[in-house]
């Protein structure tokens, strides 16, 4: 083989055959529905009103800028997703976007929702969207990620911004009511990632990620996951408590965080891989559960307020 | 060797590599042509009658 048909076939390899799907991927569509939703609710909740239009593009640059994260990290993480089961059919470890493609397309998405959400909304929502995916992508995946296991408590600030941002949109303001959004959001995600990590143990343990149960040990992990939930269960009814939710939505919020503290105890008294970690999957499982249910019941009763008040 | 032998014109592209190209320059026109779109109505909302108001 010479060396000019080695070129040519490198050129020609180089030339993408990703689709435009691919590139949706990439942007980790699960995850950008539940920022859209979140932050549609922290919207739904502020005081005041927006126009239509500009309510939508908000909406549309706080999702857009939460895939651009997404596709920085897969990006940056790609060596590690290719020997990760649960990330092994991402778009870069099958070969179907290239690591520089995806580079690009993160910073052109991150550029380009940052600076319209900032003239067509406001420079404060714009500048909350441009910290979140700095910290998502440098903060929580080029350093906490790999180097302590507190990275998914640290890292979980990032998915608590959405409704946030979706207040600053509507407001121009940061307020007390928007932090306990943050804080519901903040609390939820190590008990909920924790309860992943104990039954996906050894993925974790294979691409050297510090996970908390790889490097405490399972009995640190399941106590830790069950003090969290108690906070889950106390901020979630917070909205009530301080008056910005209703008693009824207070209640709902009560029952669901004691289901919640429950599940936590189960996985921190009864959990083990010999039931094939039945407790941290129900806790995994209703973990979604729990958060889409406590901003449907906020965004709810927002509504209604707007639709009565 | 001829100088330019190694550029893009003279890589033969495989059926793949043209329909996804194909598909991808679609999408990045439709997007393009969105955010034009977003833009236009953006501005009119965000100025309203503001839009009107220019210093002679």
């Amino acid at each position: 083989m010479t060396v000019e048909s080695i070129r040519e076939e490198d050129t020609a390899k180089l030339m993408s055959t990703a689709m435009p799907g691919d590139y949706y991927k990439l942007m980790k569509p699960r995850v950008m529905y539940l920022v859209i939703f979140t932050a549609f609710v922290g919207m739904l909740m502020a005081p005041g009103s927006i126009d239509p239009w500009l309510g939508f593009i908000a909406i549309l640059c706080i999702s857009i800028g939460a895939g651009a994260s997404g596709a920085l990290n897969m990006w940056y993480d790609s060596d590690i997703d290719r020997i990760m089961k649960r990330t092994e059919k991402r778009p870069i470890p099958v070969g179907q976007v290239q690591e520089s493609e995806a580079l690009t397309f993160g910073l052109l998405l991150s550029a380009f929702s940052v600076v319209t959400l900032g003239l067509l909304v406001n420079w404060l929502s714009a500048g909350l969207l441009a910290f979140t995916i700095f910290f998502y992508a440098v903060i929580y995946t080029m350093w906490l990620k790999r180097s302590t296991p507190q990275n998914i408590v640290i890292g979980g600030a990032a998915g608590a911004f959405p409704p946030v941002i979706g207040w600053a949109a509507m407001t121009g303001t940061i307020t007390i009511e928007s932090i306990v959004l943050f804080a519901i959001i903040f609390l939820w995600t190590p008990p909920h990632f924790w309860a992943l990590a104990l039954f996906r143990l050894k993925d974790y343990e294979v691409a050297e990620v510090p996970m908390m149960p790889n490097v405490q040990g399972e009995a640190s992990t399941r106590l830790q996951t069950f003090v969290y939930s108690i906070a889950v269960g106390i901020t979630g009814v917070l909205p009530a408590v301080i008056g910005f939710a209703s008693l009824v939505y207070g209640a709902f919020a009560l029952g669901l965080g004691a289901w919640f503290i429950w599940l936590g105890y189960k996985v921190w008294k009864k959990g083990s891989a010999e039931n094939g970690y039945a407790h941290e999957k129900k806790l995994f499982g209703f973990s979604i559960i729990y958060l889409f249910a406590i901003f449907a019941a906020l965004g709810t009763e927002a509504i209604i307020m707007r639709l009565v008040g | 060797m001829a100088e330019g032998k190694y550029t893009q014109e003279n890589i033969e592209m495989t059926e793949a590599q043209k329909k996804s190209q194909r598909a991808r320059n679609i999408a990045l026109a439709l997007i393009l042509a969105g955010f034009v779109i977003l833009l236009y109505f953006g501005t009119q909302a965000k100025l309203g009658a503001n839009i009107l108001q220019r210093p002679l």
